[in-house]
């Protein structure tokens, strides 16, 4: 099965759960939690349920094309539902079944994974996924979000979509998976993967990638302070998109950089906490049930 | 009537590390529930796998047995007024035992009559009490728990059924919308949900679906089948203990099988191998006769037999992805050499207080030096243990540790060797971590052990010049390790050093560095007592008693072995016939020679009796021997002095009128203490 199947099936797959079906938000980002459809919903009492392909940039794993493993940009097909449902595992493993594993052909497991992103306040608890050994998936139940307690909790799915399709296809070699007929991933990303390394690791500009960082959280809590948290997020993401360029690029110390890791949470604490109360403004208007709203 | 009990808690898959413990835990609390709800049984079982934790309880009792309750009522002048009429007092206790006030009865107790109730009190049907298993069950705690959906309960995973089963009646109770029944779950692919239809089929019908419930059976099937392979391949698998029972927590029904790798990846270090295979992915390595790796290793599949070979090309697939990314770090690390790392660690900050590991590394070699010094080392390894603090921690700026943390020391004495460093030096890199817990290995090397000291002391001391001390429950910088191991090295290494003046050189060390948020004595007196109760530790660790601890630690001796020596010495003879004697005699000398004030010479020419004659020759004799002395004859000098002590006692009075006098025999016992002190705070040892 060629990627864009893979992505068509689970589109497929989950709208019938009732997920809605996103497009990937366009800002850079290091992982599909970070996507405001998975962190800022993740946050207050409405329910939802949403999927997306989410293309994931990690700078400092970029490597100009050379590693079959290792990718500047990955893409995650990510699930996410609020409460999480009761038989969420069971609906995870239904997935698999339509992308053609069979599950007594393999030995699938759920092998615990404690899951934190110190810089966006988050922590969950769940697995990993193993299909013969390799992680497929992180299976995660948040416990907090922008350093808020979840309640009720969202499930999160995040399939790794170069992984899995390199076991579908029985692949060594990332580049050589079949992106659609005819069409390699080489064919489509691997200029990218080549420039964007070479951008991260030796041209960018890092007092430019400084400014900017300072830049946009200033954008970021001026907007917040108006209220506007989407503008605002969309900020602190760039924020964290820019620490990761200079992260990369090895300009800043390990002390600087676990302050630039609190700026980012401090940020995203206060995204979290605006986001609840402009909701809250607003009678969480998602809840079908409103007797619910005072649930937090 | 009995009939068996079981109880299963269905969950999503728990974390591998604590599925033994809960299970365990599961039966102690439905065990001391039977006890205080006075339930019959014969015995309980417990079950586990990654998604069940159950346990049977044989034969338990259908009711409560009936019992005679007692009750003591209001004393009889009290319980009848004056006409013999029963009193308000007596009418309330009979209402409140719900009898009839004209059965009541008195009995004497303690020459007093009381009124007195026997009462038969039925016993519960078993049936009505095990409802309360909700509350055993929800409360459970858990190392690591969470919420889930929308409820409130806090648990180690979602519960997805439960099982409570009394003979063939389900105990009707609901937790988190899961309502029991009789209704299990097999394997999640293999097996189905089936019916127990009584407990004692419980074990049975799970292995129908693919499920062995008994984690012993369990485990024992893993063993047998990797034994199998050994032979059947003429391998040998190392069981690893801990890693048996993680993977055996990780399947319900296992098969084992084996895979190979690339024979080239065997020219990584096998330490990467190692922790790839085990710590990565849970693979049991291959070795020959020898103990060399072989290109194999050994996983265990949650599932049947079918298909084995596309369980095994999955595997190898992700080795080798693992082994390629290793083998990948392995190659840029060999790029760039020990200095180059070294001049790294300048970017890399050892904590926020105590700036970059350059300027530790510079600390802690001055601190080394000192403890090098004080050891007497030659010049030659003082000349390698410089080398060693120079560039002891180059290998947190290489790939492979970035990638496997596990391996910091590790990959340092590994490219150190590669690089033509000196193989001591090498091997104090390995070893400078050690012991990495309370009870870890200690290093073995002298220059290692020093290594591994002056670092330790030189991070103790650094936190605490911050004033980062460790508080009851919190320890994040593991400095009471530290403190411990530094200990237990100078104890196995039967070093000579005073580490007192160590300690006070290391905290002017750091002071010159600039940590100076506490004053330096502060400091000092801080860490002291924290070495010294770490070395308590050790001692009560070995069995010897408290008071002697006190009195060997409160002497103060900073000679470390020297100090466990004296203390191992006194426990061992503490039951012996002489030493009461001797040590109420010594306890006497200290106590008076107290009352000594100033500088008095001893002079013979006042002494009144024979018997100070003799005590103060026997002190003279003791003051020449006792620097050549052995601790243990030192001990034994201390025994020899008793007739004299108490013959001198016996006959002579202290605390004379005459001054001259009396100063004169206070400051020979005041001589003769000196000795004593410095040996044991010998009034802490308690000899009654």
């Amino acid at each position: 099965m060629n990627l864009q199947t893979m992505i068509r099936t689970l589109q497929d797959y989950w709208s019938e759960q009732g997920c809605i079906m996103l497009q990937s938000y366009d800002v850079e980002k290091g992982a599909g939690t970070m996507s405001p459809y998975t962190f800022l919903k993740a946050i207050g009492p409405e329910p939802w349920k949403a999927g997306y392909v989410e293309p994931s940039r990690r700078p400092a794993d970029g490597r100009y094309g050379e590693n079959p493993n290792r990718l500047f940009q990955h893409h995650q097909f990510q699930v996410v539902m609020k409460p999480s449902p009761d038989n969420i595992q069971e609906l995870y493993l239904g997935s698999l079944e339509k992308l053609g594993i069979n599950a007594l052909e393999h030995d699938i497991r759920f092998v615990e994974d404690n899951w934190e992103n110190p810089s966006l306040g988050c922590a969950g608890l769940g697995w990993e996924v193993w299909l013969d050994g390799m992680e497929i998936t992180q299976f995660t139940y948040f416990q907090q979000v922008g350093g808020l307690e979840c309640s009720p909790v969202t499930s999160e799915i995040t399939y790794g979509l170069e992984r899995l399709a390199s076991y579908i296809q029985e692949k060594e070699n990332v580049f050589d998976l079949e992106w659609t007929e005819g069409i390699s991933y080489r064919d489509i990303f691997y200029q990218a993967e080549y420039e964007n390394s070479k951008y991260a690791f030796e041209t960018s500009n890092g007092d430019m990638l400084l400014s900017l960082f300072d830049t946009y959280e200033r954008e970021a809590g001026r907007q917040m302070e108006e209220g506007l948290v989407f503008p605002a997020y969309d900020y602190v993401l760039k924020c964290s998109h820019t620490f990761n360029l200079l992260d990369a690029k090895g300009v800043v110390s390990v002390t600087e950089r676990a302050q630039y890791i609190a700026r980012i949470r401090n940020l995203a604490r206060r995204i979290a906490k605006t986001f609840y109360n402009e909701r809250e403004k607003l009678g969480f208007p998602l809840m079908k049930n409103k007797e619910g709203a005072d649930h937090e | 009537m009995s009939k068996d009990f079981l109880l299963e808690i269905g969950l999503e898959e728990m974390p591998a590390k604590y599925i033994t413990a809960s299970v365990k835990q599961l039966q102690e609390r439905i065990e001391k529930w039977l006890a205080e709800n006075d339930l019959e049984y014969k015995t309980t079982e417990v079950y586990s796998s990654p998604r069940r934790l159950s346990v049977i309880v044989k034969d338990l009792a259908e009711k409560q047995a009936d019992r005679v309750e007692e009750s003591k009522g209001p004393a009889k002048k009290i319980a009848k007024d004056a006409d013999g009429n029963w009193s308000k007092a007596a009418q309330g206790f009979a209402r409140g035992q719900g009898v009839d006030p004209e059965t009541l009865e008195f009995r004497e107790i303690n020459g007093v009559e009381y009124i007195y109730l026997e009462k038969e009190v039925k016993g519960a049907a078993t049936m009505d009490l095990l409802p309360e298993m909700r509350q055993i069950i929800t409360s459970m705690t858990f190392p690591v728990s969470m919420h889930w959906a929308d409820y409130d309960l806090k648990y180690i995973r979602p519960i997805k059924w439960l099982i409570a089963l009394f003979g063939d009646q389900v105990i009707p109770f609901e937790i988190t919308n899961v309502a029991t029944g009789n209704e299990t779950r097999g394997h999640r692919f293999l097996g189905g949900s089936v019916t127990i239809t009584n407990p004692a089929d419980y074990e049975e019908t799970l292995l129908s679906q693919f499920v062995v419930a008994d984690a012993s059976k369990r485990k024992a099937a893993i063993v047998s089948q990797i034994e199998e392979i050994e032979a059947v391949e003429n391998w040998k698998i190392p069981v690893d203990a801990g890693l048996l029972e993680e993977v055996n927590n990780l399947v319900e029904y296992p098969t084992v099988l084996h895979a190979t790798f690339d024979e080239a990846y065997l020219e990584l270090p096998e330490e990467v191998l190692i922790t790839t295979m085990k710590e990565h992915q849970r693979y049991f390595p291959v070795v020959d006769e020898a103990g060399k790796l072989r290109p194999y290793f050994i996983t265990v599949r949650n599932g049947n037999h079918e298909h084995l070979e596309t369980v095994a090309k999955g595997n190898e697939k992700v080795l080798r992805a693992r082994l390629s990314d290793a083998d990948f770090f392995y190659q840029e690390d060999l790029k760039i050499t020990i200095d180059e790392a070294v001049a790294k660690l300048n970017n890399i900050v050892f904590h926020e207080k105590l700036g970059t590991l350059t300027e530790k590394m510079i600390r802690v070699k001055k601190v080394a030096l000192i403890i090098a010094e004080q050891l007497n080392m030659t010049d030659a390894q003082k000349g390698k243990i410089a080398r060693a603090v120079d560039i002891y921690k180059f290998d947190l700026v290489t790939n492979l540790v970035g990638e496997f943390p596990e391996l910091q020391g590790i990959m340092g004495e590994k490219y150190a060797l590669l690089q033509g460093e000196d193989a001591e030096v090498a091997t104090a890199i390995r070893e400078h971590y050690m012991p990495t817990s309370a009870d870890g290995e200690l290093p073995q090397s002298d220059i290692g052990a020093l290594l591994a000291v002056a670092d330790k002391l030189e991070t103790l001391t650094g936190f605490f010049c911050v004033n980062i001390v460790p508080t009851g429950s919190a320890d994040p910088f593991s400095l009471r390790r530290s403190a411990l191991g530094i200990m237990r090295i100078i104890q196995a290494k039967n070093w000579d050093i005073r580490l007192l003046s160590v300690l006070a050189d290391t905290v002017e060390i750091e002071r010159a560095e600039g940590l100076n948020t506490i004053p330096s004595e502060e400091v000092f007196e801080q860490v002291e007592l924290f070495l010294q109760n770490r070395l308590r530790a050790i001692l009560s660790d070995q069995q010897i008693r408290h008071d002697i601890i006190d009195a060997v630690v409160k002497a103060g001796s900073n000679v470390v072995p020297e100090l466990i020596e004296r203390a191992e010495l006194l426990n061992k003879n503490r039951d012996a016939e002489w030493f009461r004697p001797t040590m109420e005699a010594l306890a006497r000398v200290v106590n008076i020679s107290k009352k000594h004030q100033g500088n008095v010479t001893i002079d013979p020419g006042l002494f009144e009796n024979e018997s100070e004659q003799q005590l103060f020759d026997a002190v003279q004799k003791l003051k020449k021997e006792y620097p050549t002395l052995i601790i243990v004859d030192r001990l034994r000098a201390f025994a020899a002095l008793r007739t004299a002590i108490d013959a001198y006692f016996e006959n002579t009075l202290v605390m004379s009128d005459d001054e001259a006098v009396r100063n004169n025999r206070l400051a020979l016992l005041f001589e003769l203490a000196s000795f004593i002190k410095e040996f044991a705070q010998i009034e802490e040892i308690n000899v009654k």
